[in-house]
């Protein structure tokens, strides 16, 4: 079971994040954590026309949370807001290869979407309502 | 004649219908998060079904048979409890939810009508959550001032610090765990107790890893208050007891008001119950309580000196398996005597929760996380750690296979 888990590839992103740090002018920054393990994750993103130019992480947390939230930036990096905004649970969890998670575990891997979408609940509040909301609700649900 | 006290843990085993189940695919239940909370043995189970069964009846109100016998049964746990902390009066205990209702009876009770601006409340760096927050939102709500008496980097407190707390004359209440239920250091409460009472400042001892564990006596260690949970001790869920001396509890005001705890309400008063009714407002948790009683029989039977000698020397065992290991970071007391069956680490860089993941593979139950203590792990500089903990029924046998699921992760992590 854990040989399905802690693969190569989820232990490389653990040990070695891609995209992890600051950015110094970021349009929105948000954290959160997991008040179950204590995972925790801030995202910071920098938006140019309606792509994501640019986005960091920081945090600290079990090798699921962080690897995830590693995978996550590299999914993202270039990408239109408009398809950021839709990705679901199920995307996260075979973007990283790990649809068999228990309930406890699953938390971790979508800890780094849920501070995602909250930041973009954070970057919609003025500019469009309707997808903040949308996305608000998205994260009641991870 | 140590050989021939020891716990019979074999049979002991028999008794804990929970410990035959097998785990992830066949491999048998190896339950090492006892400071969570423990099994409970089937004279519990039986204790409650019974009591569901053949006397289900609400409490100290009615006459009919069924109510004299629940009321009996009830109130015979307060005596067992009683004489189990060795408490002067029986009266002196009241059962809550849990030690976390306890803590805060005391300080909704006790702390409003005694804290004021400019109090201090002190407490230390090794609290659990529920011995924190409670008088966070004390002093916060009446301007007093929160203390932590600090850790040492073997687990111990760092009692130059309580000793400065003390001559600031400002302190009202101290209120300490009598065992870290991360690190397992045995804190030497009646130091505490003695040196606040050459002052009048009473004291709050937080029972909850301890009295499961240990033989514990109220009036030698003379603290004020003192609390602790059923359900880390064979008991169910949903029980919690507090002790208060009877002349502090004579004087507190009640905390929940309700059925139960008056003796005569009218349109704009109520002349309270007696103790301790008055601080057991609404119907209590009857059958829980009455589970409880056959908790306290069963350690009663057992006897607390052993039952800290078994864990003594499983925890030694696991401390020496487990400084072998590679990697591995261990918290707290280096000396098992000094702590209770409670064992915190680290290993390589592999995550608590990662590592619970994979131990659970095999079958092995340990806890990771912050264990309600980040103050503690701000302290430790850590996020987590994982922690396994050992009760009555934990074999030699159980650790090797948690020293071998260890070897597992570490392969798994390459490290």
């Amino acid at each position: 079971m854990s040989d399905d888990i802690y693969r190569e590839i989820i232990l490389d992103h653990y040990r070695n994040p891609r995209n992890k740090g600051k950015i110094p002018d970021a349009d929105v920054s948000i954290h959160d954590s997991n008040p179950l393990c204590g995972d925790e994750i801030d995202i910071h993103l920098k938006v140019e026309g309606d792509k994501i130019k640019d986005i960091k992480f920081e945090g600290r947390g079990c090798a699921i949370s962080q690897a995830s939230a590693s995978m996550l930036t590299e999914m993202v990096m270039s990408k239109p807001l408009t398809s950021v905004k839709d990705l679901t649970k199920d995307d996260i969890l075979e973007n990283i290869g790990l649809t068999s998670l228990g309930p406890a575990r699953i938390k971790c891997a979508l800890l780094s979407l849920k501070v995602l979408k909250l930041g973009m609940v954070k970057y919609y509040a003025d500019r469009d309502p309707a997808s903040a909301k949308k996305l608000q609700d998205d994260t009641r649900a991870l | 004649m140590m050989q021939k006290s020891a716990l019979n843990v074999k049979k002991i085993r028999q008794d804990f219908p929970i410990l035959k189940r097998k785990v992830m695919g066949g491999k048998p239940l190896v339950y090492l998060d006892n400071a969570a909370t423990t099994q409970k043995p089937l004279a519990v189970i039986n204790a409650i079904s019974d009591y569901y069964m053949n006397y289900n009846s609400n409490i100290h109100r009615a006459v009919h048979q069924l109510a004299e016998e629940a009321t009996f049964a009830f109130e015979e746990t307060r005596q067992k409890v009683a004489r189990f902390i060795n408490a002067r009066h029986t009266d002196e205990i009241i059962f809550t939810r849990n030690a976390t209702e306890a803590i805060n009876l005391v300080a909704y009770s006790w702390g409003r009508a005694n804290v004021k601006r400019g109090d201090r409340v002190v407490i230390s760096e090794i609290e659990h959550h529920s011995n924190i927050v409670p008088w966070q939102i004390l002093t916060q709500e009446k301007g007093g001032r929160l203390e932590y008496i600090g850790v040492n980097d073997s687990g111990y407190l760092k009692m130059h610090e309580y000793e400065k707390y003390l001559a600031s004359k400002r302190v009202k209440l101290v209120s300490v765990s009598q065992m870290s239920n991360v690190l397992g250091t045995i804190i030497p409460v009646e130091k505490i107790i003695k040196m606040s009472h050459e002052r009048g400042i009473p004291v709050l001892v937080d029972g909850a890893q301890s009295v499961p564990h240990m033989q514990v006596d109220v009036q030698k260690m003379d603290c004020d208050f003192m609390a602790f949970s059923a359900h880390k001790m064979l008991g169910p869920t949903g029980v919690g007891v507090l002790y208060v001396k009877r002349e502090v509890l004579e004087k507190m005001p009640p905390f929940m008001g309700g059925g139960d705890m008056i003796k005569e309400v009218h349109k704009y008063e109520t002349r309270y119950n007696d103790l301790p009714y008055k601080f057991e407002g609404g119907t209590p948790n009857i059958a829980d309580v009455i589970g409880f009683g056959a908790a306290i029989d069963y350690l009663s039977n057992l006897g607390m000196d052993r039952v800290r000698e078994h864990e003594i020397e499983i925890t030694k065992y696991a401390l020496e398996k487990i400084t072998g290991v590679k990697g591995v970071t261990l918290y707290g007391p280096p000396n098992a005597m000094d702590r209770g069956g409670v064992v915190s680490f680290n290993i390589g860089d592999i995550h608590p929760h990662d590592l619970a993941t994979i131990m659970n593979d095999h079958g092995v139950a340990i806890r990771s996380g912050h264990h309600c203590a980040q103050v503690l792990m701000e302290r430790l500089d850590v996020s987590a750690t994982s922690r396994a903990s050992f009760y009555i029924y934990n074999t030699k046998e159980e650790v090797d296979i948690f020293i071998g699921a260890l070897s597992e992760a570490r392969r798994l992590f390459k490290i």
